[in-house]
């Protein structure tokens, strides 16, 4: 097909077509793995200690909501305290656990 | 405002204040919301005017929009994937909203509405409350599994289960306290130094050659501060795509 060999050499319309296909979702396989987090020593620092004072403050309050509601003052926030704490390394593992990259 | 009495004060700053006179003080309409308005209307101004024109070489504005719009789109994609598009408008607010509410603040005499946690907790829960909907309207009663994951031993569910649970429940309030903790550190930081310059300075000759140093160091802080800016409206709109991504793919 000479002419269309003639069109691609001229501007590479047939790379262009192929990327703004797989930009647009047309295509199957985009393999692309845009977008990820900063990963300096300071950001994963303040991430993780973000993440596992977060799980405490979640782990405490809900215990503490549960314990007014049900009204067993001081038992349930002690163990949900703990359960934050948990929470808190279980977010940490997941912080530094690879994400499976987005399936298209 | 800053050395008055000659100390420092670096928390006043963040004090909200009624404004538009007595009407304002009537609704409680203070200077934070006057600067979400200011920061919306400047977004639509900015894709308004940008993108009037829909020129193929873009002009200066409509670069910018676009260039903030396909940023955020190859975050979005490249973390949820293709089925993300749909979710495209909400992330991409998100991302604005705070991008400009963090940039404005760094203005003389401007307000950081993102440095106060109601701002911020208020955008997390909505974050939140999208997501889990999103994942119960796709996966339904499914959703409950991301609690348990398969393969594990049924009598580790009494651990795993409320583990998972507050492990769930804490991102709003990290995605929250993220923010707002950078917001409020970078600021405090900005006011502490430039309460030095005006102390030191006061002290005559000497005190102007001392005064360069703190002013040295906020030059270089304004200049981290506009990177921090930018980096936490990134983080929170690409934390938004993960927990978009948990809720579509649910694993």
């Amino acid at each position: 097909m000479p002419r269309e060999s003639k069109v691609e050499h001229r501007d590479g319309f047939d790379d262009r077509l192929r990327q703004a296909r797989a930009k647009q979702g047309l295509d199957p396989d985009p393999a692309k793995a845009g977008g990820g987090l900063p990963t300096g020593p300071w950001g994963i620092g303040f991430r993780a200690g973000v993440e596992v004072v977060a799980a405490l403050v979640a782990g405490a309050g809900l215990g503490f909501l549960l314990d007014r509601w049900l009204g067993t003052f001081p038992w349930l926030f002690l163990v949900f305290f703990l359960v934050g704490g948990a929470a808190g390394v279980l977010n940490v593992y997941r912080l530094f656990k690879p994400r499976p990259n987005a399936k298209p | 405002m800053a050395a008055e009495g000659k100390t420092i004060d670096a928390l006043s700053q963040f004090e909200l204040v009624p404004v538009l006179g007595p009407i304002g003080r009537a609704v409680g309409f203070s200077q934070s919301n006057a600067h979400m308005l200011l920061a919306v209307g400047l977004i639509t101004l900015l894709f308004m005017v940008g993108m009037r024109h829909r020129a193929v070489v873009p002009g200066r504005l409509q670069a910018a929009a676009e260039m903030l719009y396909e940023f955020v789109e190859g975050v979005l994609i490249g973390q949820v994937g293709h089925e993300g598009r749909r979710y495209f408008p909400f992330v991409f607010a998100l991302f604005m909203f705070v991008l400009f509410g963090n940039m404005l603040g760094l203005l003389p005499y401007a307000f950081t509405y993102t440095s106060h946690i109601a701002v911020t907790l208020g955008l997390a829960v909505l974050v939140f409350l999208v997501t889990t909907i999103v994942a119960l309207a796709i996966h339904g009663k499914k959703f409950f599994g991301y609690f348990f994951p398969e393969g594990a031993p049924l009598w580790l569910a009494p651990i795993i289960i409320p583990v998972e649970v507050v492990s769930y429940i804490s991102r709003p309030i990290s995605l929250s306290i993220r923010l707002f903790a950078n917001m409020v550190a970078g600021h405090v930081m900005l006011k502490v130094f430039a309460t030095f310059i005006v102390l030191i300075g006061s002290l005559g000759a000497v005190g102007f050659l001392g005064a360069a140093l703190p002013l040295a160091v906020n030059v270089a802080l304004i200049g981290f501060e506009i990177l921090v800016a930018f980096l936490q409206a990134y983080v929170f709109a690409i934390l938004t795509s993960i927990y978009l991504h948990d809720a579509v793919h649910l694993h």
